[in-house]
């Protein structure tokens, strides 16, 4: 967590929709300028969790809490917090500038004040000289862009972006990103962004919320839970991962399908069943019978940075990427850096074990 | 370019049909409108309607028309705001639960009217009930106002549904999200992207009401004429049809003049029209 | 608390115009069942208005004629109508909007003026019968079916009809399997909408009507004087409540086919 005094917290929120609970006693906390990132598929509750702070849905139960204040039951026009919506909602009868200066507008302000804050968002968000133009005439990008900028001009103490990037191309989405990244940095106010894009994620967040069915799986930075996923699904979800079933033999000593393999874990037991996580970037290929476990390329595929191959070592099939080709049919052995074994608890309940069900 | 004469072709019966039926059927009115029994050229017809008793029922009909669609307009968006606002998403029930009436047979409906607003009738059954006073709106222009508002209401309700319901939820949350509450988020959003719907809805309700000469026969008691009265009567009662065409001519050369406004707004806004 | 007083207000408001839209018909069915012929005095309960509904062969006629017309003027106007809403979305945008100014033509008139000018017309041209108030309702039904199908055919995927021909389906087989079935929704709307109107329909049917012919709305309106037998009250009862069942049977069974899709853009 970070060491920014906290904004906004969610306290023991549940919510449903007819019989599916889509939060389920959901606690978070929400630091004053941080960019935040609720990732997870679909069906997760990070929509949800984002509407309930923007005051879109109420929850069952629980409370949200602002700066100290209980606004649980404001509405979203009372909030001074604004969200930049996934399919954009541009007012299609109003041009560019008129979308923009919307909220202003209602808050009554002065022409010069509107003029200057449209003038300003507008230059934020690489749109100057658009002002005329009607949202159908503009492309996808240009489009999130006014969204953005009519969302920042009323100066919220919080931008929620829901998936904003869902739409656009891979390119664009690339480019947006940084835009993001730079606008909320000029802006010094709080990012919540919901994303299922593990990349997107990763890429802008300083703070990482992966959720799923209704649960929190982990909270951390990005690097934090790219090494040290805390479950399977984590582990699973962000990025692809070898997960193996092994054994903790005792602290900084793991068997993993029938080899001692050093790690740097401790304080899981002696003896005790523990699922491992190994990213296939931290393998180390090695001639065969030079390294700790034998086993036999099955296929191989050209990823452009680097080669993505499969290999059978007994009936386990471990997911390696390397620079350097091996063919297919010829024997290699593996090896791994004890840093980079990730040990995890086996999951207990029956929902988290539910989680594991499509690895 | 083949796709072009393709279209053509394929709206050709449709194009004979109109031509045949809409078309020439109009041409024939208009040249009974300037021409006099005799067959002679002549304005009389489609001046006529500037005499006293015509002028007259000219401006009762336009009073009529007028209040109808405003009352159809102040009825319709409470309930598209209602509908909207309990989430009675389902727009096949709406469409029928406005569309069965017209099931049950025109005249007996408005007969039925006239039984309800009958000086002994079944409204001032209830007022009796109630203790409240009787009203005696029986055979006057009120209960004409009554049954034509009743009679056009979902022809003004539907266009304006069909566009309101077109609004994605997205839209007015954004506009609640920026600060809008339920009166701005209806007036700068709701109501303007209405407006094409709204347009088509006047079009269908105030030419027609105009004309609604059995309602104004029925619950007017003979008493309030609207110029759909007059023209029925030079047709089927006097048989003047060249009079009776003039009148028509020139009421169509009204609203000719009048509507285009609206009716070239809502054109430019495509689909607004489907019913 | 405010909610639930706005929640209540709306329906409350949603119940008003219901009462409004549906007190007629309320009149109408009470009095089907009411012993005495006189319209304000309630005589009894009765259904002797039912058993005797289609002994006046003067009733049996006109209805003949009303179900007849606005089916036949309904099949009319979608032979005609499909067609052509296939070709106006065709068109560049002078001939659609020339077309659509066609298209509109019988819905902006005030429909004295189209039934008296067709009047006029049959006059001339050949003589007022069951034939020309048939072209009539034709004429302005063929709207409501082009706008109903309009929207549906520019929303046609198009894929699967390319698709079956690249696996060797002729055209007309590619476009009865792979078009129409995204069609039939959008033609049954327009073909329950025509027969709404030309059911609904009085001044049209009433200038346009050769002597003899009568449907139920004019036959009625001609009868107002001598007053209205009774029997027309069970009938049309019978009429609004055919359709409000078969309504409802349509509508619960698209929704069971089609299941619950939260969006329920059902029409």
């Amino acid at each position: 967590m970070s060491d920014r005094p906290v904004l906004i917290h969610l306290e023991h929120v549940s919510k449903s929709f007819g019989n599916s609970l889509v939060l389920d006693d959901l606690d978070l906390t929400i630091c004053k300028n941080e960019f935040v990132t609720l990732l997870g598929p679909s069906g997760c509750g990070k929509t949800t969790t984002l509407r309930i702070i923007g005051g879109f849905e109420r929850p069952d139960s629980g409370r949200v809490i602002f700066q100290g204040e209980d606004i649980t039951g404001v509405p979203a026009n009372k909030r001074p917090i604004n969200t930049v919506f996934q399919k954009y909602a541009l007012f299609p009868h109003m041009t560019v500038e008129e979308n923009v200066a919307f909220g202003l507008r209602i808050r009554k302000k002065s022409r010069e004040y509107i003029r200057e804050k449209i003038d300003y968002a507008l230059k934020l968000v690489n749109l100057e000289g658009f002002e005329k133009r009607m949202p159908k005439s503009l492309s996808g990008g240009q489009q999130q862009r006014v969204a953005i900028a009519r969302a920042i001009v009323n100066e919220p103490e919080v931008l929620l972006l829901d998936e904003p990037l869902g739409a656009l191309d891979l390119k664009l989405r690339q480019e947006m990103q940084y835009e993001l990244i730079r606008m909320k940095n000029e802006l010094g106010i709080t990012f919540i962004y919901v994303t299922h894009d593990q990349e997107e994620a990763l890429t802008m967040s300083d703070n990482v919320v992966v959720m799923n069915q209704g649960y929190i799986q982990q909270e951390g930075s990005p690097q934090k839970i790219y090494d040290e996923p805390e479950n399977a699904f984590v582990a699973d979800f962000i990025g692809d991962s070898n997960i193996i079933r092994s054994t903790m033999v005792r602290d900084r000593l793991v068997n993993i399908l029938g080899i001692e393999f050093e790690c740097v874990d401790t304080g899981f037991g002696e003896n005790r069943p523990v699922d491992v996580v190994i990213r296939p970037e931290d393998i180390v290929l090695a001639p065969e019978r030079e390294g700790a476990l034998n086993g036999e390329v099955t296929d191989v595929i050209f990823k452009g940075v680097h080669y993505e191959m499969c290999i059978m070592t007994g009936d386990f099939e471990w997911i390696v990427h390397s620079t350097r080709r091996s063919e297919p049919g010829s024997g290699v052995s593996i090896s791994v850096d004890p840093f980079d074994i990730q040990i995890m608890n086996i999951p207990e309940s029956e929902d988290e074990e539910a989680v594991k069900l499509d690895i | 370019m083949t796709s072009e004469k393709k279209g053509w072709g394929l709206s050709f019966p449709f194009i004979l049909w109109s031509v045949g039926f809409t078309l020439i059927p109009l041409a024939v009115i208009t040249r009974y409108a300037f021409t006099d029994p005799d067959g002679g050229l002549t304005l009389d017809n489609v001046l006529a309607m500037g005499n006293r008793i015509n002028g007259q029922a000219f401006l009762v009909s336009l009073l009529v028309a007028f209040i109808c669609t405003l009352l159809c307009v102040l009825l319709a968006y409470p309930m598209v705001m209602a509908i909207r606002r309990l989430n009675l998403s389902s727009s096949a029930f709406i469409l029928i639960f406005l569309i069965l009436p017209m099931w049950m047979n025109f005249i007996l409906r408005i007969l039925a009217w006239q039984m309800i607003l009958s000086d002994n009738g079944i409204l001032n059954h209830f007022l009796t009930i109630l203790g409240l006073p009787k009203v005696f709106i029986a055979n006057t222009w009120l209960a004409v106002i009554i049954g034509v508002t009743y009679d056009y209401f979902p022809y003004m309700m539907l266009p304006i549904y069909t566009a309101v319901s077109a609004i994605e939820k997205d839209i007015t949350e954004a506009a609640r999200d920026l600060g809008a509450g339920t009166l701005g988020v209806f007036t700068r959003v709701i109501f303007p992207l209405s407006l094409p719907g709204l347009f088509s809805g006047i079009t269908m309700v105030f030419v027609p009401s105009m004309t609604s000469f059995a309602v104004a026969d029925i619950l007017g008691g003979g008493k309030t004429q609207l110029i759909g009265n007059i023209i029925e009567q030079e047709f089927m009662r006097s048989s003047e049809m060249n009079l009776g065409s003039g009148l028509s001519i020139s009421l169509m050369i009204f609203m000719l003049i009048t509507l285009p406004v609206t009716v070239g707004r809502s054109g430019k806004e495509e689909g607004s029209r489907d019913i | 608390m405010r909610d639930r007083a706005v929640n209540f207000i709306t329906r409350f408001y949603l119940l008003l115009i219901f009462l409004f839209l549906y007190s007629p018909i309320a009149v109408l069915m009470v009095l089907s069942f009411n012993d005495s012929r006189s319209r304000v005095v309630w005589g009894g309960f009765t259904l002797k208005w039912y058993e005797r509904m289609f002994t006046s062969p003067h009733i049996t006629d006109a209805l003949v004629t009303t179900l007849a017309l606005a089916f036949f003027a309904s099949l009319l106007a979608v032979l005609i109508g499909f067609p052509a809403s296939f070709g106006i979305c065709m068109l560049r945008r002078s001939g659609r909007s020339v077309m659509m100014t066609l298209v509109n033509i019988p819905l902006l008139d005030a429909d004295i003026v189209t039934g008296i000018s067709m009047m006029l017309f049959f006059m001339r041209f050949m003589e007022l019968s069951f034939s020309s108030v048939l072209i009539a309702h034709t004429v302005f039904c063929i709207p409501y079916v082009i706008l109903a199908l309009m929207p549906r055919v520019e929303a046609v995927d198009w894929t699967p009809y390319e698709s079956a021909l690249d696996l060797g389906a002729t055209q007309p087989y590619a476009f009865l399997r792979m078009v129409m079935p995204q069609l039939y929704s959008g033609i049954i709307s327009g073909f329950f909408m025509s027969l709404t109107m030309s059911m609904d329909d009085f001044a049209i049917t009433y200038f346009t009507k050769g002597a003899g012919v009568n449907t139920l709305s004019t036959m009625i309106y001609g009868e107002i004087r001598k007053g209205i037998k009774p029997e027309l009250y069970a009938l049309s009862t019978v009429i609004f409540m055919a359709v409000l069942i078969l309504l409802l049977a349509v509508n619960v069974a698209t929704r069971k086919k089609g299941g619950e899709t939260g969006e329920g853009r059902a029409y």
